[in-house]
């Protein structure tokens, strides 16, 4: 392929991974119907049991996903430049913020299984309608979000070994930069769940 | 404008040309035109899946009283046909087929825009078709909450649920994938000189209900999951002792499925739009106004999902918000049939089957359409929701229109996909008996409905038998007709050799021969002018 | 037509970025802290907005990208919020 053909099919290849992105930013949207609907009906009860999560985990996970955006989107500038230390230690930097975020996300869960909520849990079943619809909301929104960066996570590992291996260069780094782009995407959901779930007390 | 090319020894995409042979070759083909095949397959299979199932229900309702099932059973039957049906074949149908076959040759590209991702749809089709299998048949609880999975029922149900959802989330997934694919494809793999208003009316129609595809069936993918969850975890988002409200089910449902109808008939309406030039020879009548009106459809029918839930408890407010909307869409496709009509108008028509097949989409489509307007009015739905009517309303405008279209598309494009001609004569026979059966079948019951025949009632009062005995009739003529169809096209495989351009057509597929190579063309074509230019 | 593959975005921009992301997060914890009461959470999705376009131009590139890239992008959110306003219409009414 000439390079005039390269560039068309690698924006080719950007224009189906971009349409792929809307398709989840649709599938999340789903939830955030389901979330505005609750809240209207139950605006007390969510302000309230909104207090039951912890703002410095929230706030911490934040970072770290802003951060692990920015070393993603770097390392595509370390490729370009045919600096493929650099692009590996950054993409390194992203695996670990993913990590990391997951395991935050394992402690603030296993948190609150402790306290007895979970669903279907007794003391859910006690607790008041907008109380359930909260946590349920919860649970299935960062369950669901928590997925995708498994699959974000397995994604930046498989680029990063064909990095090492020179698969991904300069000339040729689509599945990078489509990598990358999914990656974003699961920062840009946590950018709405965040105050969503963890600043509306 | 039809070139006839000395067929020297170009191979077909029929004909083996890999490592692989037989079976093998052909699942795990990338080429659009194998798939398109795999598709064509898989859902006729699935289609008379459907038939039998809905002559079965046709057989209990004859009469009075328990006649060959349970109520349990029927209830079964009428979900599992429902699901098969929508999800299976008319969903996917015309799209994933024709669509699949034609999109890129009809733009002049050699495939699609991601030819791997296309085989994976396939495959991820198959998935859903194995997991909906297990689910009818899996400790003899096949799923009975109607197609539409309407909670708070759902959520309880001891039947197979949650394998008969999962089945339909996969098969969302595939829509997705081929939505996408087609997508891309019309935006960056048209032939050099096509632009977007050179391109024919088949690929914007596509191109339209690609985007209902990828925007749409998330929505539901993720309510699915929900109904998962709720079965599974009680997180109850649709079961008010866990804080949630039914209707919000029925909502998102419906943002999917009412789009999902337009899934259906806007490639229904792209196929006839390319039959009635080539058969009337004659340039389509408003060739923008077409093109312009499949996106209107598309983004005007992602709003109008209310119209379901007129009786649900939805707000007034809502009620004639969703109201007003679904009267605006009819516009466009009414705009669609006049620039029909108009095409016909002083033009030279042949009435051969694939023609005949579209006037006959033409009649049922209007009739459908026209008592949907019925249905989208509040006052007069509070009288027909859930009733026969709009059992006959959407059989007409799905079978009638979608059906047709599809019938009429096989008819019209046979030649060019299989290098062969089938029987006009028997065609017509078969057409024939189609279409009296058809309207036997589905035309009583928009009386017996409006007179307060329920759907989905196992059994009825006495003054509705005669409606029921005459339907049935026209089931088993619709039976018969079908098999015959069927019958035809496939001893057609024999039939005498197809010219490249049987039908004197103007587009693109008709400049290559009959069946297309593997590449579709040997070099790139250039396009100049319209695609319609008969004069 | 932007020849994307030429054009190499420095690690100074991206830092930039995420500076100012970094600042918006606290800015939208501070705001949520100090209460505006029914404002609080308009504020919140305003600033959470603001940072999703930096997000997307930026970071994914769409600054750069040609222009249907864009033109999508805004018409999915467009349709999205349309279809949540309806639903409202249904709920407040009732």
């Amino acid at each position: 392929m000439n390079s005039v053909e390269e560039h068309n099919s690698n924006v080719t290849a950007r224009f189906g991974m971009w349409i792929f992105l809307f398709t989840e930013i649709f599938l999340f949207g789903g939830l955030f119907i389901v979330y505005a609907v609750m809240r209207s009906k139950h605006d007390a009860e969510f302000h309230a049991a909104a207090a039951h999560l912890n703002v410095v985990v929230g706030a911490f996970n934040t970072i770290i996903l802003l951060i692990s955006s920015s070393t993603v989107a770097m390392s595509i500038t370390a490729v370009q430049k045919q600096d493929k230390k650099m692009a590996t230690r950054l993409l390194l930097v992203t695996i670990l913020c993913a990590f990391l975020f997951l395991i935050n996300k394992y402690f603030e869960w296993s948190l609150k299984f402790h306290h007895g909520i979970y669903p279907g849990s007794d003391v859910m079943l006690e607790l008041n309608r907008g109380y359930v619809l909260f946590f349920s909301l919860y649970y299935f929104m960062t369950g669901l979000h928590a997925l995708h960066i498994i699959i974000g996570l397995t994604i930046l590992i498989i680029v990063y070994l064909k990095i090492n291996n020179g698969q991904v260069n300069h000339k040729n780094y689509v599945l990078l930069e489509n990598g990358a782009l999914y990656w974003h995407l699961v920062d840009l959901i946590w950018i709405f769940l965040f105050p969503l779930l963890y600043l509306i007390t | 404008m039809s070139s006839e090319k000395t067929k020297i020894n170009i191979p077909s995409y029929l004909d083996n040309h890999g490592k692989r042979k037989g079976l093998m070759a052909w699942i795990t083909s990338t080429d659009h035109k194998r798939i398109a095949i795999l598709y064509l397959c898989s859902i006729s299979f699935f289609f008379i899946l459907g038939v039998l199932l809905g002559e079965l229900m046709r057989a209990e309702l004859n009469r009075l009283g328990q006649q060959l099932i349970s109520a349990q059973t029927y209830n079964a039957v009428f979900t599992v046909h429902g699901i098969i049906m929508i999800f299976l074949v008319v969903i996917p149908g015309l799209s994933a087929v024709f669509g699949n076959f034609f999109l890129p040759i009809l733009i002049g590209a050699k495939d699609v825009a991601f030819p791997k991702l296309n085989l994976l749809s396939w495959y991820l089709y198959v998935l859903g078709a194995c997991i909906a299998f297990y689910s009818l048949a899996a400790g003899g609880k096949p799923p009975d909450t109607g197609w539409s999975f309407y909670a708070p029922y759902s959520t309880q149900s001891g039947s197979n649920v949650i394998s008969a959802v999962t089945a339909a989330f996969i098969l969302g997934f595939s829509s997705i994938l081929t939505g996408l694919n087609f997508i891309v494809t019309v935006h960056r793999m048209r032939a050099p000189g096509m632009t977007w208003f050179r391109m024919p009316l088949f690929p914007w129609a596509i191109y339209s209900t690609a985007w209902i595809q990828v925007l749409a069936t998330p929505i539901i993918g993720i309510t699915l999951l929900m109904l998962i969850a709720e079965r599974l975890f009680s997180i109850g988002f649709f079961n008010p002792a866990l804080g949630g409200d039914p209707i919000l089910y029925q909502h998102l449902f419906w943002i999917y499925s009412h789009p999902a109808v337009y899934v259906m008939i806007l490639p229904a309406m792209g196929v006839i739009t390319e039959i009635i030039p080539t058969f009337c020879q004659r340039r389509i009548f408003g060739y923008k106004a077409i093109a312009l009106s499949s996106l209107a459809i598309a983004f005007v029918g992602y709003f109008v999902w209310g119209h379901h839930m007129f009786t649900s408890g939805m707000s007034n407010t809502a009620q004639w918000f969703f109201s007003f909307l679904t009267f605006v869409v009819a516009v466009p496709s009414a705009i669609k049939v006049f620039n029909w009509v108009a095409t016909m108008y002083k033009g030279s028509i042949d009435l051969k089957p694939p023609f005949l097949y579209s006037v006959a989409f033409i009649f049922l489509f209007m009739i459908g359409g026209l008592t949907g307007l019925i249905l989208g009015s509040i006052a007069t739905d509070m009288q027909v929701h859930d009733t026969a009517f709009v059992v006959a309303h959407f059989h007409y405008i799905i079978f009638g229109g979608m059906g047709f279209a599809f019938f009429a598309a096989i008819h019209y494009w046979y030649p060019k996909m299989f290098g062969h001609m089938y029987n006009f004569k028997v065609a017509n026979i078969a057409l024939g008996l189609i279409f009296i059966g058809f309207n036997l079948l589905y035309f009583p019951q928009f009386i017996i409905g409006i007179q307060g025949m329920p759907r989905r009632y196992f059994d009825y009062l006495p003054q509705f038998q005669w409606g029921h005995q005459l339907s049935t009739i026209g089931g088993i003529l619709l039976g018969i007709g079908i098999f015959i169809m069927i019958f035809n096209l496939f001893k057609g495989r024999k039939g005498p050799i197809a010219p490249a351009n049987p039908w004197n057509g103007n587009t693109l597929e008709w400049q290559i021969s009959s069946p297309p190579p593997e590449e579709n063309f040997e070099e790139v074509p250039e396009i100049k002018s319209s695609p319609y230019n008969y004069d | 037509m932007s020849n994307h593959e030429e054009h190499i975005v420095p690690y100074e921009s991206h830092l930039k970025i995420l500076v100012i992301l970094l600042l918006m997060t606290v800015i939208t914890i501070t705001v949520t802290v100090i209460d505006f009461s029914a404002w609080t959470i308009a504020l919140a999705l305003i600033i959470a907005s603001i940072k999703v376009f930096f997000v997307l131009t930026y970071f994914m590139h769409l600054k750069y990208e040609i222009l249907i890239f864009r033109a999508l992008t805004l018409l999915i959110f467009l349709v999205f919020a349309v279809v949540i306003v309806i639903t409202f219409l249904d709920y407040v009414y009732r």
